[in-house]
């Protein structure tokens, strides 16, 4: 079998995320920060563990401003409704996933005014459309910094630069690349940092996080959930401090423990190497598809501007047939259709129909790569 | 010796206090808060009394929020 569907979530995950979620069950078990014993102690303490690592990853300086979350959608929609009040002005991209997309329609419907940005058919943003877009109530630009679709990269840096120039908020949806691309809350001018676990943290599934930014005031934001948080207990009110106040109920300690092991991963591997491995074989793959003149790729073609995430479709094929006869005749694992990015896809021409997306790890192999390019051939070859 | 407790707001500065301390040598340890005292969090980091001061402006210089020092 051949798993390429590493944007929806990576696996396998390294080993050792498995041994630590197993350690965690048999020898810890506590609810973390709850109850002042060992165990309870040893819990919490593997939480801040990982909080601190992950404050290393994306240049944070005080990792009381990394909350946990089940997912990058759960990060979005806090930061989003947390901070967002009707009247306020919002801008995006076209390219946004529904994690984005859902949210910020909702807004609109109570009184938010939203523009959205086109990007080029490839996915591609120039950072001169956001700034021009900037009026008074403008109060954030929401961007994802890859495409789930395309896997185009967006201009990080430049729009972060914008953002502080006219005193605005900025919110990456950093799902797809937190772990495989490098990412500096200083340097990036980011203000809001939502990240998954499950991909290429390489941690369980039901792990995420925000990393809140120094220029966010934490007291005017709404929380999602207000409940217990094993600190202030005599008092009925939340929390007005980090990162309690947005963590109310037991977390997920065992899935954070998981993710711990997989930031050490990816720490150990180097985040450049994973994303050198990575480009090398998407590299192979584009080059491979090059040469099959009925299929047709989306998304850059250049390593610089984009992630391991690739897009084609098929001549007189849809979607969903190539990604079922993939399974069925070759083992091969992919996502077919829309990939819950519809604006994405009317972006890149590719609405309702869809794409075939090939999403690779750290894991895929060269062998795996060549496999998948010979597989599309004698499929070809079928039909023909 | 003789020991004193810090106490803090939550369990995160209660860890962040004790690593702080360990990577100065200092020996430190957290425990349950003793039942005289109260506190926000379950537990309290106990030190050596004759340290309160080294600690308390490493804890500063660490940005660990801080409710408390009292005297074992």
């Amino acid at each position: 079998m051949i798993y390429l569907d590493n944007a929806a979530t990576s696996w396998p995950k390294p080993p050792e995320v498995k041994e630590a979620m197993v350690r965690f069950m048999e020898e810890i078990g506590a609810n973390p920060g709850r109850s002042g014993h060992l165990l309870s102690i040893e819990a919490a303490r593997i939480i801040y563990e990982t909080r601190e690592i992950l404050s290393t990853l994306f240049n944070v300086k005080d990792s009381s401003r990394i909350v946990f979350t089940l997912n990058a959608t759960e990060s979005i929609n806090l930061a989003l409704k947390g901070l967002i009040r009707p009247g306020d002005h919002i801008i995006t991209s076209s390219m946004e996933h529904n994690s984005v997309m859902r949210p910020l329609r909702d807004l609109e419907k109570k009184g938010v005014e939203l523009s959205v940005v086109p990007c080029s058919p490839k996915g591609e943003l120039d950072s001169r459309d956001i700034e021009k877009k900037i009026q008074s109530r403008t109060r954030m630009i929401v961007l994802n910094h890859a495409s789930n679709v395309t896997g185009t990269l967006l201009p990080l840096r430049e729009v972060g630069r914008i953002a502080g120039e006219h005193g605005l908020l900025f919110l990456v949806d950093a799902a797809q690349t937190a772990g495989v691309y490098p990412i500096d809350m200083e340097n990036d001018g980011i203000d809001l940092l939502a990240f998954t676990g499950h991909k290429s943290l390489y941690g369980p599934q039901g792990t995420g996080g925000l990393v809140i930014g120094e220029r966010v005031n934490e007291k005017e934001m709404i929380p999602l959930k207000h409940g217990g948080t094993g600190s202030r207990s005599e008092f009925e009110e939340q929390p007005d401090f980090l990162p309690d106040r947005f963590e109310s109920g037991t977390p997920n300690a065992v899935g954070i423990a998981g993710l711990l092991a997989g930031v050490r991963f990816v720490l150990k591997q180097g985040v450049e190497p994973i994303r050198r491995h990575e480009s090398c074989l998407i590299e192979k793959l584009i080059e491979g598809f090059k040469e099959i003149p009925q299929i047709t790729l989306y998304g850059p073609e250049e390593m610089k501007d984009r992630i391991a995430t690739l897009s084609f479709n098929i001549e007189n094929l849809s979607p969903s047939e190539v990604a079922s006869l993939l399974e069925e005749e070759f083992g091969i694992l992919c996502r077919p259709g829309l990939h819950c990015a519809p604006s994405a896809h009317r972006t890149i021409g590719t609405f309702p129909k869809g794409t075939v997306r090939f999403s690779l790890s750290a894991f895929t192999s060269d062998g795996e790569v060549k496999q998948s390019i010979e597989a599309v051939r004698h499929l070809l070859h079928q039909k023909d | 010796m003789v020991y004193g407790v810090i106490l803090f707001p939550s369990i995160y500065f209660a860890l962040r206090a004790e690593k702080k301390s360990k990577e100065k040598g200092l020996s430190v340890r957290l425990i349950p808060v003793p039942r005289h005292l109260s506190s926000d969090c379950g537990v309290c980091l106990r030190i050596p009394w004759e340290e309160r001061e080294t600690i308390h402006s490493l804890l500063k210089e660490g940005s660990v929020k801080v409710e408390g020092v009292h005297l074992l």
